[in-house]
């Protein structure tokens, strides 16, 4: 096997870890082609077992023949090696640089992992675009399920099945995906029970400098709106942006073109500049200094909390257009796979109810993110602590997790799942043993052949145990949509992702523990009030009918 | 009643602060209130504004809708009116500007407050909180500290409470010759025992040193607290203030120029009467401790600024929150140049440095700053705070501001403007206070018994001048005032309605594990108090609140625990004993393993007011009744009451075929699950 070119050193004994919140550990240091271990060999200490993949930068330092190497982890834990022995301490390091950046696909760790648990149900079949469209058939008989991208030859970064409106034929389908960025022509992302009206999401549209137009792209969303009525094109750029996109090839929707369609401009930032913020981020909260003015500044010029608002407020115009004004949304930026995938998920979580429990929430990640495109391989490859130079990494995902948890702060009762959900799809898509967020689309998924190589994060998630963890204890079916706050006083810092690492969570984790004891022992009684007010009821209807006979 | 010009306007609209929302209603001046109803006629709103909490009422000028009344109110609730008539504007905007300027304490509204309760009742109120008692629950006096009637009759200090603790070895001649050194003859006194150490948190105001003037009773004073305390050699003396003169404030007194012009000294001589800084005091005549005088102290600066930099800093602060569309840069850029979060922080650190000196290195410690009621009242408090579990239950917490806030003179008068007086002697110290516990209470969720209302409804008594507590500057204007005998107490009140402010996450054996808290002051740690500043804000809030939540279901199981008693004793009567053993707490290892997950903060949403606390015991009410039910309000949904605009909908359709505003009016949803 490779990996052990790769490992000078496979073992070095008497390495002291120090990590957050937990006792100083010495032990003997192993690396694995996937892992990093620690262990003490004794019963009760901790073991290490940190994935290659997880790390995302690492420091050495010497001080004489000891050395010490920190390692900076994707998900924003930072732990210390003490290793003892110069030459150790290099091997190590270089070793797990290679290691933590290998390129290959095929190496992945979770080609190579084999589950510990019974897969009850396979997730990989979870959430079929087949079973989601006979719920749509249900409501509404205006849409059809396309096969037209079956080879993905129409579309490279959609799966092989979406939904278009019924009238619209593939042929039509094709043209406007020649006109659409990435050949991303606009699909259904979501149909509004209550009034009938509908999101879509594409790529933007190939207009050009000198105003291109395709017939076929107009009858397409034109095909979605009712008679008389009009609907609104959401595009994610400054209308200065979108201006520019167009010496590229790009553009926008003219008026002249969609009469039937107004266009409103939201400025969601372009990926690399989101990346710059969560480094900034991540820096002014690892920052020691006790100076308030110092966090303060840092942390407005990291911009991440204007981010949050821009994209909730984004998220919020489209399910207003949807649920107030009555009318069908296009949404989209450049190529639609980013900024559009934010507003059309998080308008769904403010809509739709089913969205905001354990499993609709999966069926929207796996609808809305991995059908729909997002090249997660790509954004999620380094996180904020790397050296190297980012190339397509973006905290898209985490931006919309966040947002999700602003949300969820605000309606506490309203979510089936608490906000360990969100980090662990925080932590699943920058390491994971799961082949769930591998590759960039459904196309690089189905080549791999993901599904019957890997294990789906969501077998493991959506086992009962997993289930009752991730668990909002004061969940109440809130049929109602939820229109959040987003004033900047309303938005918060995510400190269970930001400020995890920096103060141990137990006395606010007992406090939750106290809540959920008390919710739990108020179920309890309420059975027993039940079952004695039935015993009782027994009770005297025989008595009674004694006193009958 | 002679002020009220027009006891009564139609057809008035209230204009919502952050959006074009706008409701239309009636405005009724009382002699007590400011009340609008609204005209709507299902569950038509009602906002009740006691006149002692407007701070400022400003009439703008006419528009074309009418004429703009701004009302801002010390809770922090800003109201804008706008008044079709400008006869009927100018009317309730000159009778509010007599009402609200009491020039006597018999003209405020705890004289004429009277709930329903008979004399007996009134009086137990008062009884309540016995300092003497607590003093006692300390361990004074003891063989260190004694009790002193050198103030009985307020001669010496009449600003402090009559009785007070010294060392047993300050004899009479000393106290009365260190009260005569320090300002306003407040010499030090014993606030807080910490027994276990037999340490002494001690409290004064600053020496009248100068830069060389010494007196040998004070340095006696010192050495005498020192000796009761065999467990260290020294005494800590903590000097609140910051220790170079702050420029800034005098800037802020005097226009500009002079202070370009004139050397740090020479302002300070021009502002004799305010309250400086150590240095500049010092020039003033006042001063600090000089450690070569004062054998066996050890002299620490920690910088909290006074309270005019208090005051200008929340100033600034709610300018910045008060804006609308706010940009969340230009919110934290704000949050950063009001330095409101950083005072708070300066506050919170000084009293850890207290907390450790005592329970870590058992020493005493004197605190003081100039005067000894604002800063050193700050400290002393938070600090005992930290150090005594006894504190943080509501019984404890409100002991701990009847001593160190209302008895040692906090000037709450002054402070909070009850009477019609000096603006530069307002400030936010108490508010400041109450901030940095709840900091505190975000940290340590299990701590405290008590929750986030209950610092509300506090700070809301403490500016509506209903109860006695809380009036005039000290315990001998206050006996003057004979408010024991007039007045009703806050406490008794609070007490009445505890239920709304339990901890639902508080644990008991807490302070057995954690009796001195250790908080973090990283700034990342500190949060801005929204629901105190926003409180009457609702579109911020949270939708639903996990606290009002949990606290509802604990009330309901106990009254499920009540109703499995009474079914189980009609059980018996027919023969059945109890067949299930009681529903237990599921062990606690198994409930740790279930949950790893915490929410933010327990604390997700607060009552807007007294009205609304009531009205939410109401809701609870109902939630239990219908339990079983399966109709339930689903409360805090569809944006219900706001009308919040996220994007330019506003534009038009084409060319006026469509309306030409895209209205983005959010209805109410109130709907059944």
């Amino acid at each position: 096997m490779e990996f052990a070119e790769l490992i000078k050193t496979p073992r070095v004994d008497g390495v002291v870890l120090r990590r957050p919140f937990l006792p100083t550990v010495e032990g003997t240091l192993c690396l694995t082609g996937h892992h990093l271990i620690l262990s003490s060999r004794q019963d009760n200490t901790e073991e290490l077992w940190l994935l290659h993949a997880n790390i995302d930068a690492i420091e050495k330092r010497f001080v004489g023949s000891l050395g010490t190497i920190i390692v900076k982890c994707k998900d924003l834990r930072v732990i210390q090696l003490d290793i003892p022995g110069m030459e150790e301490c290099l091997n190590i390091a270089s070793s797990i640089e290679v290691l933590s950046t290998l390129d290959s696909v095929s190496l992945m760790y979770p080609l190579f992992y084999r589950p510990m648990f019974q897969v009850i149900e396979d997730g990989w079949k979870s959430f079929l675009p087949e079973d989601a469209f006979k719920d749509l058939e249900s409501m509404t008989e205006e849409w059809r399920l396309s096969d037209v991208n079956k080879d993905y030859s129409v579309c490279s970064s959609y799966p092989p099945l979406v939904a278009v409106p019924k009238d619209v034929d593939d042929d039509t389908l094709r043209k406007a995906a020649a006109f659409r960025h990435g050949g991303r022509f606009p699909v259904l992302s979501y149909y509004h029970k209550k009034n009938g009206m509908v999101m879509m999401r594409s790529g933007q549209p190939l207009t050009g400098t000198n105003g291109r137009r395709c017939k076929e792209d107009e009858k397409l969303i034109n095909a979605t709106l009712r008679a008389g009525k009009r609907g609104y094109i959401i595009d994610t750029r400054t209308v200065s942006v979108a201006q520019q996109a167009k010496a590229r090839g790009g553009g926008f929707e003219s008026e002249a073109n969609y009469p039937q369609w107004r266009r409103i401009h939201k400025a969601i930032e372009r990926s690399s500049i989101l990346q710059e913020s969560l480094i900034k981020l991540v820096e002014a909260c690892n920052d020691q200094s006790h100076s308030m003015d110092r966090w303060l500044s840092k942390l407005e010029a990291s911009n991440w909390q204007t981010h949050v608002k821009e994209i909730l407020t984004s998220a919020c115009l489209a399910a207003q257009c949807i649920d107030r004004e009555g009318a069908s949304v296009l949404v989209h930026g450049t190529e639609g796979t980013d900024s559009t995938l934010q507003v059309t998920s998080l308008a769904q979580i403010i809509l739709d109810p089913a969205c905001r429990t354990i499993q609709g929430f999966q069926a929207l990640v796996e609808r809305e993110w991995l059908q729909a495109g997002h090249p997660f391989q790509q954004r999620c490859s380094q996180s904020a602590y790397s050296n190297s130079k980012p190339r397509c990494e973006a905290p898209v995902f985490l931006l919309f997790l966040d947002c999700v948890w602003q949300i969820l702060r605000q309606f506490p009762c309203s979510f089936q799942f608490s906000q360990h959900f969100l980090v662990l799809l925080f932590e699943h898509t920058y390491a994971s043993q799961f082949g769930t967020f591998m590759g960039n689309s459904a196309s690089e998924r189905s080549k791999l052949n993901l599904s019957q190589k890997t294990v789906s994060l969501w077998s493991w998630v959506n086992r009962p145990q997993e289930v009752e963890r991730l668990s909002n204890p004061l969940y109440e079916a809130n049929c109602l949509v939820i229109w959040p706050s987003v004033a900047p006083q309303s938005l918060l810092l995510w400190e269970g992702v930001f400020l995890r690492w920096k103060r141990s969570s137990r006395c606010l984790d007992e406090a939750y523990d106290e809540m959920v004891h008390i919710i739990q022992y108020n179920k309890e009684l309420q059975n027993k009030v039940n079952n004695l007010r039935r015993q009782l009821a027994q009770l005297e209807t025989e008595e009674a009918g004694e006193k009958e006979d | 009643m002679e002020h009220i010009r027009t006891p009564k306007v139609e057809q008035v609209r209230l204009l919502d602060r952050f959006s074009n929302k706008s409701t239309s209603g009636t405005l009724h001046l009382t002699a007590t209130h400011l009340i609008f109803v609204e005209s709507n006629a299902d569950g038509a709103q009602e906002i009740w504004i006691l006149h002692h909490h407007i701070g400022s009422v400003e009439k703008l000028s006419l528009t074309t809708s009418g004429c703009p009344l701004v009302i801002q109110c010390r809770n922090f609730r800003v109201v804008h009116f706008v008044v079709q008539r400008e006869r009927d504007c100018h009317d309730i905007y000159s009778s509010l500007l007599r009402l609200l300027r009491p020039v006597s304490y018999e003209e405020l509204y705890a004289f004429s407050y009277n709930p329903k309760q008979n004399e007996q009742q009134r009086e137990e109120g008062w009884q309540l909180i016995d300092l003497g008692a607590e003093f006692e629950r300390m361990g004074v006096p003891c063989d260190q500290w004694q009790l002193t009637d050198v103030n009985r009759n307020y001669k010496i200090c009449e600003t402090y409470p009559r009785d007070l603790y010294v060392p047993i070895t300050a004899s009479k001649p000393i106290i009365v010759g260190s009260s005569k050194f320090r300002s306003k003859g407040r010499f030090p006194v014993l606030t807080y025992f910490y027994q276990e150490k037999k340490a002494a948190v001690c409290r004064c105001s600053q020496p009248l040193s100068g830069f060389s003037a010494r007196c040998l009773e004070d340095e006696s004073m010192l050495q005498a607290i020192s000796k009761a305390n065999h467990n260290s050699r020294f005494v800590y003396v903590m000097d609140t203030r910051p220790k170079v003169p702050n420029l800034d404030m005098a800037g802020y007194l005097l226009p500009q120029k002079y202070v370009d012009i004139l050397s740090p000294s020479v302002c300070v001589n021009l502002l004799p009467s305010l309250q400086l800084n150590a240095m500049a005091n010092r020039a003033a005549g006042k001063g600090y401790e000089n450690e070569d005088n004062y054998s066996n102290i050890r002299f620490q600066f920690v910088g909290i600024e006074n309270i005019h930099v208090m005051r200008t800093s929340l100033q600034k602060l709610l300018e910045v929150v008060g804006t609308r569309s706010l940009s969340v840069n230009d919110y934290l850029l704000g949050l950063e140049s009001s330095g409101w979060l950083r005072h708070v922080k300066a506050v919170v650190d000084a009293a850890i440095f207290l907390t450790k000196a005592v329970t870590v290195e058992g020493a005493s410690v004197l605190v003081h700053c100039s005067d000894g009621w604002d800063r050193t009242a700050q400290v002393c408090s938070l600090g005992a705070l930290l150090m005594d579990p006894f504190y943080r239950t509501i019984k404890g917490f409100m002991v701990l501001i009847e001593k160190d806030w209302i008895s040692f003179g906090h000037k709450f008068a002054d402070r909070c403007d009850q009477l019609d007086g000096d603006p530069k002697e307002v400030s936010p110290v108490f508010t400041q206070f109450l901030e940095c516990v709840w900091q505190l209470t975000e940290q340590f969720p299990q701590a405290f018994e008590f929750n986030e209302w209950l610092l509300l409804q506090i700070h809301e008594h403490v500016h509506s001048c209903q109860y006695g507590n809380f009036l005039a500057n000290n315990q001998r204007q206050r006996e003057e005032l004979q408010l024991k005998d007039r007045t009703h107490s806050l406490w008794a009140f609070l007490l009445s309605e505890g239920q709304n402010y339990l901890n639902p996450a508080y644990c008991h054996t807490y302070a057995e594990t954690h009796p001195v808290l250790e908080p973090s002051t990283l700034p990342c740690h500190l949060k801005f108090w929204r629901n105190m500043y926003h409180q009457f804000d609702r579109s911020m809030h949270p939708r639903q609140s996990v606290l009002k939540n949990v606290l509802t279901l604990k009330e309901s199981n106990r009254q499920l625990e009540d109703t499995i008693m009474k079914l189980e004793a009609r059980l018996q009567k027919h023969g059945i004993s109890p067949p299930t053993p009681d529903p237990q707490a599921p062990p606690k290892d198994q409930r740790t393993l279930l949950n790893h997950t915490r929410p933010h903060s327990l604390i997700l949403a607060a009552p807007l007011s007294l009205k609304e606390a009531q009205h939410q015991e109401e809701v609870g009410e109902e939630a239990k009744k219908c339990c079983s039910d399966t109709e339930r309000t689903v409360e805090g949904s569809s944006g219900s009451e706001r009308k919040e605009s996220y994007g330019d909908l506003q534009g038009t359709y084409g060319d006026k075929v469509e309306p030409a505003v895209v209205s983005l009016e959010f209805g109410v949803a109130h709907m059944t699950c």
